[in-house]
């Protein structure tokens, strides 16, 4: 595959475009420890862009940093044409930058609606007074939104755990409603930090197949962080690679698996 | 049997989004106001609307304030007391200052004029949070207290430094002073009550409530989907203070017609609502009613009890319903930390099933 | 100047006092996670219970039976045991059924403890104010006030001793005994404590019990300055400040803080109406004197401030936000 141009169509026949995202020499400390150095490279449109290294490698650090939770102290980030160094989580949320967390981050006294729902919270203006009164447009509103959440629930396969709160709710469908939470957002840029870490076979291939329809059916851009290689290698177009902060290969899943950085990283060679 | 929505199918998104959605519930609520408008004002007199029904009625609106801003914002607050005074006393100076204004815009004033002082002091939680921002809250509380007592503008350069309600009317009836038909004095604050909780229902099943809510169960989620956690603690800040302005209004005008600031708003006030709502339940509307009943009427049942039937000494009564009144909390704390709202929802899912163990 | 020299000397021997209610605060808060609104209330309850037996009150009765009265060097022990079984009630009756509920939950349950010990130490010894003679002395300290001319009750000077006493005791069992050890392990990580075999139970029981110790002796020095009575109970407001400028889990922030408090708040007191008139003066009216009894929120006010520009506290670390 060219990484020059500027569009260009995979196997499967998804068409992927230009550059959407790009993170130029990006460098995140914590007091004297260093958790991203200098690290650069690029997603594009409608790609499956995957993440991966050993822990610690510093891959939650660098979604913190593209959704604005961490601020960087060196390097900027392009995204959709605006360059910044740092910006407030909810600014990147209405550039279309949504988020699922390695440990759920749903709100667990909430019901899986409201959850849902509650990922619509950009998308409705209706002020507190009409809230109070709810009539009119803010009715009107919360029934559209409603509906629209309505089909994710369908998409997601989970209409008969609408109405139960949360934190009741088993491990690997707390991960989906958070999937649903995030595609509530309509967003651009989806970015899933271990969406299938401690499920089993099935629920991964669930997972897996709802990843892929996400990135179909809407053109949902997708940078996802795994440690499961297998599921790495079949979903993803290109594979970041960080090992203890560093970028260490950038490249399709075949060329990263052959990089010897790479199984050096993995198999543990002494660092000089 | 009774309980049971089988069988009620939603056709529209709009119906299952509607109040009430069980029809159970829907005719159980029509009955009780029902009863509240119709029956109650036959058998009113002054003890029943002073002692029971009017405290009763604003406690409940200032708890649904309160639950606002600590059961679905989470933000934990003590200046409660604080701000029922910045309630009673604008009342007081609007009343004064345009005699002809009619009651309810002088509440709807006290009302606003609270919101803002909430919101001032709302500010804080932009940088603090949990036990610190409670703390900081109880800063508004004897800040406030202290102004309004050492501030003689506030209660008109009054010897007494006491403030006393004059006649008022709503819509053409009297309803402060003592004066007024206990009836009317009763209808008014229900009707308020009324309103201000269905607006309160409305407001925390929707967009706002979801914010709330999202702020109160992981804040830093919320900020990543979007939602401003400064701006929602803000608003509920102020809509909570709103709330509690116009409990603290009632108090004054219609409940006991005169007030002194650290008397009738202090830290105590403060404690009390919080009582309630966590009795009651946090996050819960109906909780903040339940909570606002228990926490009114245990005292006057334990009053009677103690010194009515078993003939004690009223000093000793005092300090045994103190003792009392701190045992039920932990008591209460400790079998149902999740308040009587919960209860009752327990009981509601028993019923579905009943009599059926499964 | 001397003036001055003397109202902050005073603010440091108040703020001594603060941080010692503050101290009773910290030291539960950190082993049990447990904000112990009663600190306060067990002051005024174990004062109660000295002044009872050294007076020979006969519980419940409130009367003075002076056969009964027992002296001080058994009265105190005699009160110490209470308080340790207070500690052992509180975590039977109420601290074991409330293990891993919300920080608010178990808040509501100390204020409503509060009022259980309102409540009993108003039915066992009454609710009349009560003098507490221990043989402290009253009156100005000579010395400084023939050699510099300060005026420093040496009442406050004895309370302050005692609060430098019992920080220097309770530092050395944090830091040198083994159930200090673990004390710091549980304030730690609860879990991890559990998991090493150290008994939660045990360890509430104690720091309860040593939180009981520093409530007597807040509640008798305090009660020796202005007698034992319900406002004695209030101290636990003034605390609060102090424990948010320190933060709930420092000790030298409680010691700090209340040091910071106590001279802030004299300062305020004594020159707080001067210096809003030098300021507003020129605009409004102001009557100096309407900035007298601040006491009650200027030391809030104070910690607020602080908090804006440094919200971890005085000792606290910037926390890391993780995801």
């Amino acid at each position: 595959m060219n990484m020059m141009t500027q569009t260009s169509i995979t196997d499967d026949g998804r068409t992927i475009g230009g550059v959407q995202m790009k993170v130029d020499n990006i460098s995140l400390r914590f007091g004297g420890v260093t958790a991203i150095r200098n690290a650069s490279f690029d997603i594009r449109h409608g790609e499956i862009r995957a993440i991966i290294g050993p822990n610690g490698a510093g891959k939650t650090s660098m979604l913190n940093v593209i959704n604005g939770f961490y601020h960087p102290q060196d390097g900027t980030i392009t995204f959709k044409g605006e360059k910044r160094r740092d910006m407030r989580p909810h600014i990147a949320a209405t550039q279309g930058i949504a988020r699922t967390f390695q440990n759920v981050a749903l709100f667990k006294g909430m019901t899986t609606l409201d959850n849902i729902m509650s990922g619509r919270a950009l998308k409705m203006k209706r002020n507190i007074l009409w809230q109070m009164l709810y009539v009119g447009p803010a009715r009107q509103e919360e029934l559209e939104n409603r509906k629209f959440v309505e089909t994710i629930i369908d998409f997601l396969e989970i209409p008969h755990i609408r109405r139960t709160p949360v934190g009741k709710l088993p491990y690997g469908l707390q991960k989906r409603v958070e999937l649903g939470r995030a595609l509530a957002m309509e967003p651009e840029l989806l970015l899933l930090d271990e969406p299938m870490a401690g499920m089993n076979v099935e629920e991964k291939e669930d997972m897996s197949r709802f990843i892929i329809d996400i990135n179909e059916e809407f053109g949902t851009t997708i940078a996802l962080i795994e440690h499961d290689m297998g599921v790495v290698m079949d979903l993803s177009d290109r594979v970041v690679v960080l090992d203890h902060g560093d970028l260490i290969a950038d490249g399709t899943p075949d060329e990263v698996q052959k990089n010897q950085d790479v199984i050096d990283a993995y198999l543990g060679v002494a660092h000089d | 049997m009774l309980y049971r929505e089988s069988g009620q199918f939603k056709t529209s998104y709009d119906a299952d989004q509607a109040v009430f959605p069980i029809l159970q519930d829907r005719l159980c609520i029509i009955a009780i106001l029902a009863f509240a408008f119709l029956a109650v004002p036959f058998f009113i007199n002054d003890y029943w609307a002073n002692a029971v029904l009017i405290p009763f009625l604003v406690y409940s609106l200032a708890a649904l304030g309160l639950n606002i801003l600590t059961g679905y914002c989470g933000q934990l607050s003590l200046g409660t007391g604080g701000f029922l005074a910045v309630g009673g006393y604008s009342s007081f100076k609007l009343m004064t200052s345009f005699p002809e204004l009619d009651m309810i815009l002088v509440l709807g004033g006290a009302g606003v004029t609270t919101a803002l002082v909430g919101l001032l002091f709302g500010l804080p939680s932009l940088r603090i949070k949990g036990f610190y921002l409670a703390v900081a809250t109880l800063a508004a509380q004897f800040f406030l207290i202290w102004l309004f007592y050492k501030v003689p503008w506030f209660y008109n350069y009054n010897a007494t430094g006491q403030i006393n309600v004059f006649p008022r009317e709503a819509l053409g009836f009297l309803v402060t002073t003592q004066k007024a038909d206990p009836v009317v004095r009763y209808l008014f604050t229900l009707s308020i009550v009324v309103v201000f909780a269905l607006a309160a229902k409305n407001m925390v099943r929707g967009r706002f409530g979801r914010m709330w809510m999202a702020i109160r169960d992981m804040d830093i989620a919320a900020e990543l989907i979007g939602i401003r956690p400064f701006l929602m603690k803000l608003t509920a800040f102020t809509v909570s203070s709103f709330y509690i302005g116009v409990a603290g209004a009632l108090i004054f005008s219609v409940w006991l017609g005169a007030a002194e600031s650290g008397e009738t708003y202090g830290i105590n006030e403060s404690f009390l609502v919080l009582f309630m709502i966590i009795v009651g339940g946090l996050g819960s509307i109906l909780g903040s009613f339940l909570g606002a009943g228990f926490i009114v009427l245990m005292p006057i049942g334990l009053k009677n009890l103690l010194v009515d039937w078993f003939g004690m000494s009223a000093v000793f009564a005092k300090h045994l319903e103190i003792t009392t009144f701190g045992v039920l909390i932990i008591f209460f704390l400790i079998v149902e930390p999740h308040g009587l709202a919960r209860l009752w929802q327990i009981i509601k899912e028993k019923l579905r099933l009943w009599p059926f163990p499964h | 100047m001397l003036f001055f020299m003397e109202t902050v000397i005073s603010g440091l021997l108040a703020g001594i006092m603060y941080s010692l209610v503050a101290l009773g605060f910290v030291l539960i808060f950190k082993a049990s996670g447990v904000f112990n609104f009663s600190q306060g209330v067990m002051a005024l309850f174990a004062a109660l219970t000295l002044v009872g037996l050294l007076s020979g009150t006969v519980p419940f009765t409130h009367v003075d039976n002076p056969s009964f009265a027992i002296p001080a060097w058994a009265a105190i022990p005699l009160t110490i045991i209470v308080m340790i079984i207070v500690a052992i009630l509180i975590e039977r009756f109420i601290l074991r059924h409330l293990v891993n509920q919300e920080h608010i939950i178990l808040f509501m349950a100390m204020v409503g403890l509060s009022y259980v010990f309102e409540g009993a130490g108003d039915i066992i010894w009454g609710s009349d104010v009560k003098v507490i003679d221990l043989g402290l002395p009253h009156g100005a300290w000579d010395w400084l006030l023939d050699t510099h001319g300060l005026y420093i009750e040496k009442i406050e000077l004895v309370a302050a001793a005692a609060a430098v006493v019992l920080v220097v005791v309770l530092a050395a069992f944090f830091q040198k005994t083994r159930i200090g050890r673990a004390l710091r392990a549980v304030a730690d990580d609860h879990q991890a404590a559990l998991s090493v075999g150290i008994s939660l139970r045990y360890i509430w029981i104690i720091v309860w019990s040593v939180a009981g110790i520093v409530a007597l002796v807040t509640g008798v020095v305090w009660g020796a300055k202005s007698g034992i009575q319900f406002s004695l109970s209030l101290i636990a407001l003034k605390a609060l400040p102090v424990l948010i400028l320190g933060g709930f889990e420092s000790i030298p922030g409680a010691i700090v803080g209340g040091l910071i408090i106590g001279v802030g708040e004299k300062l305020a007191e004594v020159f707080g109406g001067e210096v809003i008139v030098a300021i507003f003066g020129r605009w409004f009216e102001i009557d100096p004197g309407i900035f007298t009894a601040t006491e009650n929120w200027f030391a809030y006010v104070l910690a607020l401030i602080f908090l804006l520009f440094r919200p971890q506290g005085l000792f606290g670390e910037k926390i890391i936000e993780r995801v």
